[in-house]
């Protein structure tokens, strides 16, 4: 039988005809690998996305790391610091993942770093935010792990295999996350007055935070929004609103049930377009935030540039010793 | 068991407790910071590992009625502390949330040296005339080899690495030795902890240190510098870095000792 299989071979195809293909596996289910072809901006998209939820991942290390000398029994401070360590590693794995596709553009995890600092690259709006009590590293783990676990299940099956495969193990990791926060969280409803006024505080100060997580309904909110494309190459499947609507159905009720007051007295449940209804946060306060204009954003970065600096000593050695 | 016994086994074990809680507190102060994400990981697994060894510890302080393991952790002043001094020195200038100006090689020679001193003292643990610090020995010595072999090979390649690294060592190692002195000292209850064998003689652990040490300082043509002692930190004799390392570990706790967090 004539032998067919060259013709599929990429090196053999055109650009118009690899791009059929690749449109073609996509839409098949098939996952796409790190040395397969793939149009530049699907790898673009994934670069942007991955090193953006890579390193959310690792500056979301440092609001909770205040925390972790101060958690307020060995128990605490071991679950908190076992937390903080899985963060750490998921922003490892993440990175890993970038590196790979980088490759083609001669970039490395330096690259990153710089991008980072100049801006360029940013990081989730949560971690812009102060960590002022005890309780915002409880909220942090129940509530922003939470939002975590439903943004990072709708790529669970990412067209992308390396991006899906890493998925899989964040986000079993991340559901540790949510009760170690909510444990936090149950400990402070059911102790003093002064222990519930602190996670009441809290609620009130993450809330808004809570809802820009999950980005903008559309791109006209904030004038940019990638969620067209990745849905279109099947990276995720559902909205930004969406995911919203899946945060208040799962949190809202649960919320309440610790006798705690959501700070929005629009907020409620329209049974007629089964939607939840609910005062938008201010969107320009977001868009300033993830520049780089949020409450503790300079002091963050600052922190990890600082380090970055001080150990410049230490990557030239280790150059030096793998030469 | 005696009182004065009683006495001597709890000075020995607050040693212990307070040498690893304070050195898991300065690895974590680290958090972040490493000089890249894979050290991010390891070292802030051996952070955890070494609070845990601290709660085996006051755990085993709780069961001979010295008070609730969480209370023996955040409460007690620094003069009723009994860690050695290297483990409550500051990673560097600066708080660890604002501008922390941490220096990698005094870490890596600090984690080093207090590293193999903790095995040292873990194999002479595991022989110990009080059972239950026997068995908590053997579980820690399993934590430990990765411990040691992780510091260990940051030691030797730093060391061998540029001359700038190799400088830095050699100031850190200094910087160490100067608060080494009280490492292996087991305070005013020695006498009695020895007789009582919970743990072999103290010049016996310390020259098993410096034998261990040796054929890695030869290795890298590194002389040891004279060994110090600032203070003692077994006789709850501390530096200032002590009370401020206090109040950041118990901030929360203290703001209710009586409520559940």
């Amino acid at each position: 039988m004539y032998d067919a299989t060259h013709l599929f071979e990429p090196e053999v195809m055109t650009e118009e005809e690899k791009l059929a293909r690749f449109t073609e596996r996509i839409e098949n289910g098939e996952k796409i690998e790190a040395d397969d072809w793939m149009p530049a901006f699907y790898r673009d998209t994934l670069i942007k996305l991955i090193s953006m939820h890579g390193i959310s991942e690792i500056m979301g290390a440092l609001p909770e790391k205040e925390w972790v000398p101060k958690a307020p029994s060995l128990r605490r401070k071991l679950g908190i610091m076992a937390k903080v360590q899985d963060e750490m590693g998921h922003g490892q794995l993440l990175l890993r993942v970038v590196e790979d596709l980088m490759k083609p553009y001669e970039k490395t995890r330096g690259d990153l770093m710089d991008d980072l600092f100049t801006g360029r690259l940013k990081f989730h709006n949560v971690f812009h935010m102060p960590t002022r009590t005890w309780a915002d590293a409880g909220t942090i783990g129940w509530l922003v792990d939470g939002a975590a676990i439903i943004t990072q299940t709708n790529m669970l099956g990412a067209s992308y295999g390396p991006y899906a495969r890493a998925l899989q193990r964040i986000c079993a990791e991340e559901v540790f996350h949510a009760q170690h926060g909510e444990s936090i969280i149950m400990a402070l409803a059911e102790g003093t007055p002064e222990q519930k006024a602190m996670i009441q505080e809290s609620l009130d100060e993450w809330w808004e935070s809570l809802l820009m997580f999950f980005g903008p309904a559309t791109k006209e909110t904030t004038g940019t929004s990638k969620q067209d494309i990745t849905i279109a190459y099947k990276i995720r499947t559902k909205t930004n609103e969406e995911l919203r609507q899946n945060f208040f159905t799962k949190y809202v009720p649960r919320i309440q049930s610790l006798g705690l007051v959501i700070p929005d007295p629009t907020l409620r449940f329209d049974e007629e377009s089964g939607q939840w209804i609910y005062a938008q946060p201010d969107w320009s306060e977001f868009k300033k935030i993830i520049q780089g204009g949020g409450p503790r954003s300079k002091e963050r970065l600052a922190l990890r540039r600082t380090s970055y600096q001080n150990n410049a000593w230490v990557r030239e050695a280790l150059a030096e010793t793998m030469a | 068991m005696t009182e004065q016994e009683r006495t001597a086994l709890a000075a020995l074990l607050y040693q212990l407790a307070d040498d690893d809680f304070l050195y898991a507190f300065r690895g974590s102060e680290w958090l972040g910071l490493a000089p890249h994400i894979e050290e991010d990981v390891a070292s802030s697994s051996i952070a955890q590992d070494s609070m845990g060894h601290a709660a085996m510890y006051y755990q085993l302080l709780e069961e001979l009625g010295e008070g609730k393991a969480d209370a023996l952790a955040h409460v007690r002043l620094a003069h009723e502390r009994k860690n050695s001094i290297l483990v409550e020195r500051v990673n560097g200038p600066g708080y660890y949330m604002e501008t922390p100006e941490y220096d990698w090689a005094y870490a890596v020679v600090r984690n080093y040296c207090y590293t193999l001193a903790k095995k040292i003292r873990i194999d002479a643990l595991k022989n110990s005339s009080y059972a239950p610090l026997a068995v908590a020995a053997v579980k820690i010595n399993m934590e430990l080899y990765y411990h040691l072999l992780h510091w260990q090979t940051w030691f030797t390649q730093l060391y061998q690495a540029t001359p700038t690294a190799r400088q830095k060592m050699d100031a850190a190692l200094e910087q160490v030795l100067a608060d080494f002195g009280d490492m292996f000292d087991y305070g005013e209850h020695g006498d009695v902890i020895e007789e009582m064998r919970l743990i072999e003689g103290q010049g016996i652990l310390l020259d098993r240190w410096y034998q261990t040490l040796t054929p890695t300082l030869v290795e890298l043509d590194v002389t040891l510098p004279e060994m110090r002692m600032s203070s003692n930190g077994r006789n709850g004799e501390h530096s200032a870095d002590l009370n401020d390392a206090l109040s950041t570990l118990g901030e929360v706790y203290l703001i209710d000792q009586s409520a559940v967090w």
